[in-house]
């Protein structure tokens, strides 16, 4: 017998809705499942990693980089980062391959012993339209797992060379505090052999709170 | 460019998920955002569309971790602990399978032990278990895993803490808003009323949906004892209510 929970209990069969699995934390050891190079396990011939894009793929070459941090000030060693984002032409591409030149999703995770630096090879997304056909800001989706995140936080990182299409994305805008917005807003710098890195440090309480959205 | 449709997802219901604030789970305390999660009334491409590994190539035995990590050759290099079969469905809220869908696990071995540099339990590894496992939901959502039921460790939470045997899982449904990592635990484990992350759940409900069952029938008669673990993902809106307003 399985052990699901119906949302309304006096439901008939046919017209039940059945309660999510609850999330539970991912836990320190995250790695050993999803980022398995970090635990120091080896590999198995395919992996989900942190290179999203190779040299061949459509779009300018970039990396994403940042430290998360807690409500001390302290980094997040332990955080477990997955990546969703649209091709240089705004289209999310679905099907993950080990192959593909460039595939919308990835997971990136701090060395165990390292700075907690996260990291993800990339190009630069393509805008895309919202649901209401207004066009959003390119920007990479990202959710955070880690020890002590009881369910996955989701924010959005975006570009801060992208003033004028930051300005208009429905999504920033629903953002209501200014001061908030920006904690969304991936600062350039020079990147490794020419290429443009984005910094994206992630505050997950108090002073800086990095916005995180619910949908 | 056109406007972009994408089946919708029955909303989260943000009190039945445990809170980001749980200080009984002490980790959760700083790293718990303050400010109010912003939601988005109109979700979008990103959201309602999500990577869908039906092409990903997976090894002969990822999903069998009393294989995977073995040393020696099948004789002499199985895992020491009991063995079980951790089965079940993914069904999103409205009872339909998701079909070819990801589900990874990962877990400690026999003794309370991960296998991970940063554990430092005085129970040992074991040479023949590695303890993660991956694989994709058939047509009708089923998965499977064959492993060793993990043990119970302690850990610095209250002075003595100790984990319930849990399996931690990971599914990705079909878009971003159905991603889910939770853990499974097994049912009549005497730990689960007293872990301080099985508390940060508010309903005795949730830790219900959380929890495997035994399945005597399912099991291998002097091979492996099963358990059933289902898994819901947000229930995905059919196109009569996703056309609406
Ligand atoms: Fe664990």
């Amino acid at each position: 017998m399985s052990q699901l929970i119906p949302l309304d209990p006096a439901a008939t069969p046919g017209d039940l809705i059945y309660r999510e699995s609850p999330s539970q934390t991912a836990g320190p050891y995250v790695h050993i499942g999803l980022a398995l190079e970090v635990a120091g396990l080896p590999l198995r011939e395919v992996e989900i990693g942190n290179t999203m894009a190779t040299d061949q793929a459509d779009g300018t070459p970039i990396e994403l980089v940042g430290t998360v941090f807690d409500g001390n000030g302290d980094i997040v060693r332990d955080v477990f980062i997955e990546a969703w984002q649209a091709d240089a032409d705004g289209t999310y591409q679905s099907a993950w391959q080990h192959d593909n030149v460039f595939n919308s999703f990835g997971r990136a995770a701090p060395d165990a012993f390292g700075e907690g630096q996260w990291r993800f090879h990339t190009i630069k997304p393509g805008a895309c339209l919202d649901a209401r056909g207004q066009l959003m800001a390119p920007h990479v989706a990202l959710s955070v797992f880690a020890r002590g995140i009881n369910i996955a936080l989701h924010t959005r990182l975006y570009f801060g060379d992208e003033t004028r299409a930051n300005e208009s994305c429905p999504v920033l805008n629903a953002v209501e505090s200014p001061a908030r917005r920006r904690t969304l807003i991936a600062t350039p710098e020079p990147g490794d052999s020419g290429r443009i890195r984005y910094r994206f440090d992630i505050v997950l309480q108090g002073e800086g709170e990095t916005v995180f959205f619910d949908f | 460019m056109t406007r972009p449709t994408h089946p919708r997802y029955l909303q989260r219901d943000r009190r039945w998920h445990p809170p980001a604030y749980a200080p009984g789970y002490k980790t959760s305390v700083p790293r718990s955002p303050r400010q109010a999660l912003v939601s988005l009334q109109n979700p979008t491409a990103t959201e309602l569309t999500g990577p869908s590994f039906e092409r990903m190539t997976l090894g002969p035995h990822d999903n069998d971790l009393l294989m995977n990590f073995r040393q020696g050759t099948e004789h002499d290099g199985l895992p020491v602990g009991e063995r079980i079969m951790v089965f079940g469905r993914v069904l999103d809220q409205f009872g339909k399978p998701v079909p070819q869908t990801l589900v990874e696990m990962w877990q400690a071995n026999a003794g309370g032990r991960y296998r991970h540099k940063k554990d430092q339990y005085l129970a040992p590894l074991d040479p023949n278990f590695g303890g993660v496992g991956r694989t994709i939901t058939d047509e009708q959502g089923w998965y499977r895993f064959r492993t060793v039921r993990p043990g119970p460790y302690p850990w610095p939470n209250d002075v003595n803490s100790w984990r319930p045997a849990h399996i931690h899982m990971s599914v990705m449904g079909p878009a971003l808003s159905s991603r889910l990592i939770t853990q499974l635990y097994f049912e009549g484990d005497p730990l689960i009323p007293h872990c301080p992350i099985v508390h940060t759940l508010n309903d005795p409900d949730a830790v219900r949906t959380l929890t495997a069952k035994l399945d005597l029938a399912r099991s291998r008669p002097m091979d492996a004892l099963a358990y059933r673990f289902d898994i819901v993902t947000r229930g995905q809106f059919q196109t009569y209510f996703e056309n609406q307003g």
